[in-house]
């Protein structure tokens, strides 16, 4: 039998992984919600981005803090790059093409990354105490991560919610053509979401190079469970994310160590897929 | 003000509309009327710049229009109440009618639009921060009557805006309708309600199959037989 | 059609005298290529099978792992023969299909979303694979376990040659499988556009099924593809086998070549696989990632310049005309 200390250990971290996941799902979810396809190569970007803060913070010295601003600011370029060179030319294409574009850019980065920086797993080291609360050992790190991603969230809730743009944008990913004919020129919108998608692609990039190694192949191995986690939260609904993340990470932080890592991804993937069939429009939305 | 000359435009191999022409003064309302699948909201998505034109010249203002995107048309001055109405439904009402001021020359007048736009419609106001998806049908349409009428236009392109509405109801948007007019706005109405709008109307034009069969002034062509048989019921 | 069928005879001729064709040192390496490019395409195939209905799936690495792997562990623990493992694994992978494939039909999840749902079923299979690491192997991969001889009984020959015209028939039957069932998506394609509307309704019930035994088709026939594999590599990984990565890969070659005509999987794999060769010969051991990173890009070219696919662009230009095939495809 498993210590219950256990347990709750697992379900705090749960917990707290699951503030980055969620914030990767909300951009992942802003992008998919606005121009209506999926990037499969989401979270090769953050992989990307978690390379730079790596480089800036252990060889060139930057405080990690600035080398966070540069993370979210390469973030936004990349998006803004994804969409003007990939997405652009397929927005006509068959949803196979659309995916496929984005699959190329998988195996471009993934195989680019290795190529410059080898598979060796880099981490950047910070001198931060473990917090031992109730017999419970918490890493300082992962909570400050935790309290960041919260912050970007509430930050994109207040872009879409009270600026003019931000309204746009959720009005577009409700009714595209509505928007072209209330006078927005729909490629601009693409532009904005993109940059806002990839500079969440920034922040999460920066806070997960602090909790955990960074490899050409870190994308493989949070990709596939941010995209579920992006459909589970349901379309533009950033509560519903939080609430996906929150499950979703628990059951593979509890999963993991009841039973093995594999399963806790398993059981979680299955889960998805059951969810896929009784709640389609997202966690929190019945069937309509 | 809006001119059409020998318009063709479709679908990919399907062509909907053939060799239209077409004009509409300042301050006039014209109907363009038409069974199922004649054509009509096709003519709409042209002139607003959602389907391009294969043929054909398309002159607003003096300004050709040819090669127009939807988001540029506006800014001439055109606003498009779409078939269905297609308000954002999960934005409240009030953010509805702050997205139909997208355009920059439309922004700037905000306050004074909203307030021309609650004046028309008081319900709007009252409804300001519900979401749009709850309002009923008929406020809806008023709604995407209202966030055209935001972008500051001068002509307005209606397709079918009683469409889904029941009787009572559509009486009252056609008040409504009259009433947009009288404001000065100039009207291009796409409906299947003919008996009614020819009510509304100055001149009227009769659109099958993707080819304009008639022109007149509304009145007479109400009394036209074959109108009154096979569109107005008498 | 009377020069493409000659042109196809001096093909199939030529492939067939394939390993008695003087080629220098150069032979084995050749046949090793042409191998994957038979298998792979045979692979290919049988996901255009569903790609072209619009289920655009992102979960065969499941189909081709769960082949795989079954007849090399019922091989390995109980000395069961590829014949009948290949069938029971087909049984198996065909069963996989309709459980996730039904209640996707019944719940109308479609386009991105029935590609993320197959995604997940690849992650799944994949991360089973490594968590049952006791007898599968783990993420390390499992080994044939050899037979002290050749043995049809085994499916295992020392000779490439065996293994060449294994594929090379293999392929013939995929591309048999999918001409058939192109033929009989077009008459059902004719019967719902000239029956009335009640009529076209039962088509539509027609169509479910008719949806759900190609699914199981496509994921049965994937599986013999992961079989024929397993057979010739004599090794198994659950990440060359499962996982987006692999699927993403089969998906890949036929949009590439095009998933709409008969040989449209086949030039696209040939083309992938050839490309990937050539790029691994070109940087070898040096410049590590390099050659994967030219194949990347190269495949995002493709697709935002080709986006019908080589095959069907070559053949939208040559020919024209409404086939088959385009037909069928209005049947999604």
């Amino acid at each position: 039998m498993i210590d219950p200390i256990f347990l709750l250990e697992a379900a705090v971290n749960g917990i707290l992984l699951s503030g980055v996941l969620a914030l990767l799902a909300l951009g992942l979810n802003l992008i998919f919600g606005v121009v209506d396809i999926v990037w499969i190569a989401y979270v090769d970007l953050v992989m990307v981005c978690m390379y730079l803060v790596y480089f800036l913070v252990m060889i060139y010295g930057w405080p990690l803090w600035l080398a966070g601003l540069a993370s979210v600011a390469l973030g936004a370029l990349l998006g803004l790059g994804v969409h003007l060179l990939i997405i652009t030319p397929i927005l006509g294409s068959a949803p196979v093409n659309q995916l496929l574009a984005t699959g190329g850019l998988l195996f471009f980065l993934q195989s680019f990354a290795t190529f410059l920086w080898t598979t060796d797993h880099r981490t950047v080291r910070l001198a931060l105490p473990i917090l031992e609360v109730g017999g419970m050992f918490l890493s300082f790190v992962r909570l400050i991560a935790f309290a960041i991603s919260l912050l970007a969230m509430i930050g994109l809730w207040v872009f879409l919610r009270r600026t003019y743009i931000g309204t746009a944008i959720r009005a577009v990913s409700q009714d595209r053509e509505a928007m072209a004919l209330m006078g927005a020129d729909p490629q601009r919108v693409y532009l904005v979401t993109s940059a806002v998608g990839g500079a969440m692609a920034g922040v999460a990039g920066a806070l997960l190079i602090i909790q955990y190694s960074v490899h050409p192949f870190f994308g493989a191995a949070f990709g596939p469970l941010t995209f579920m986690i992006c459909v589970l939260g349901g379309l533009g609904n950033m509560v519903g994310a939080f609430v996906a993340s929150v499950v979703m990470s628990e059951i593979i932080s509890i999963g993991g160590v009841v039973i093995s890592t594999e399963m806790g991804y398993v059981i979680a993937f299955v889960v998805f897929i059951v969810m896929m069939f009784v709640r389609p429009g997202g966690l929190l939305v019945r069937r309509g | 003000m809006l001119e059409l000359r020998g318009v063709t435009a479709g679908y990919g191999h399907f062509t909907a509309l053939w060799d239209v022409t077409l004009r509409v003064e300042a301050g006039e309302a014209v109907a363009v009327v038409g069974p199922n699948g004649s054509g009509k909201t096709t003519l709409m998505r042209v002139i607003s710049g959602l389907v391009a034109a294969r043929t054909g010249e398309l002159v607003f203002e003096g300004n050709s229009l040819a090669g127009r995107k939807a988001h540029e048309v506006v800014r001439h001055g055109i606003a498009h109440v779409p078939e269905g109405r297609r308000i954002f439904p999960r934005l409240s009402v009030g953010d509805n009618l702050r997205m139909g001021a997208f355009q920059p020359r439309a922004r700037q007048a905000f306050a004074e639009s909203r307030a021309r736009v609650y004046d028309l419609f008081p319900v709007l106001r009252e409804r300001e921060r519900q979401p749009a998806g709850s309002l009923s049908g008929g406020e809806q349409q008023m709604l995407a009557l209202g966030r055209a009428l935001m972008s500051r236009p001068k002509l307005i392109l209606l397709d079918e805006p009683s469409m889904g509405l029941a009787p009572v109801l559509v009486l009252r948007l056609f008040e409504l309708i009259r009433r947009v007019r009288e404001e000065g706005y100039t009207i291009l109405v796409v409906e299947q309600n003919v008996r009614q709008v020819l009510k509304l109307v100055d001149r009227a034009y009769l659109l099958e199959v993707g080819r304009i069969r008639m022109e007149g002034r509304a009145a007479a062509l109400s009394e036209q037989d074959f109108v009154r048989k096979a569109y107005v019921g008498l | 059609m009377r020069p493409g069928r000659v042109v196809g005879a001096a093909l199939l001729a030529v492939l067939a005298l394939g390993p008695v064709l003087p080629m220098g040192g150069m032979r084995q390496y050749v046949l090793h290529v042409l191998i994957q490019i038979f298998v792979w395409s045979f692979i290919g195939g049988a996901w255009s099978l569903m790609g072209r209905f619009g289920l655009v799936s992102l979960g065969h690495g499941a189909f081709l792992g769960l082949g795989a792997y079954t007849v090399t562990l019922l091989w390995n623990a109980y000395g069961l023969t590829p014949w009948l493992g290949g069938v029971v694994a087909a049984a198996l992978t065909s069963v996989l299909a309709l459980v996730v494939a039904y209640p996707c039909s019944r719940f109308q999840v479609v386009g991105h979303y029935f590609a993320l749902v197959t995604l997940a079923v690849g992650e799944v299979v994949r991360l089973l694979i490594i968590a049952e690491r006791n007898w599968t192997g783990g993420s390390l991969g499992l080994s044939l376990r050899a037979s002290p001889h050749d043995s049809v009984l085994a499916m295992q020959f020392a000779d490439k040659r065996v293994f060449y015209y294994a594929s090379l028939v293999l392929w013939l039957a995929g591309l048999w499988i999918w001409y058939r069932v192109d033929r009989s998506m077009a008459r059902a394609a004719m019967e719902a556009i000239g029956e009335d509307e009640t009529a076209a309704a039962s088509v539509g019930i027609h169509v479910t099924r008719f949806k759900m035994g190609i699914t199981m088709l496509s994921a049965s026939l994937t599986a013999v593809g992961g079989v024929a594999y397993a057979q010739y590599i004599t090794y198994v990984n659950p990440d060359t086998l499962a996982g987006i990565g692999v699927s993403l890969r089969i998906v890949f070659a036929v949009v590439l070549g095009g998933m709409y005509s008969l040989l449209g999987p086949t030039v696209g794999t040939a083309l992938t696989i050839a490309l990937g060769e050539y790029l691994r010969v070109v940087f070898g051991l040096r410049l590590i990632g390099m050659a994967e990173t030219i194949y990347g890009l190269l495949l995002i070219l493709f697709i935002i310049f080709l986006p019908a696919g080589i095959y069907g662009s070559l053949r939208d230009v040559v020919a024209g005309l409404a086939r088959p095939a385009r037909l069928a495809s209005g049947l999604r």
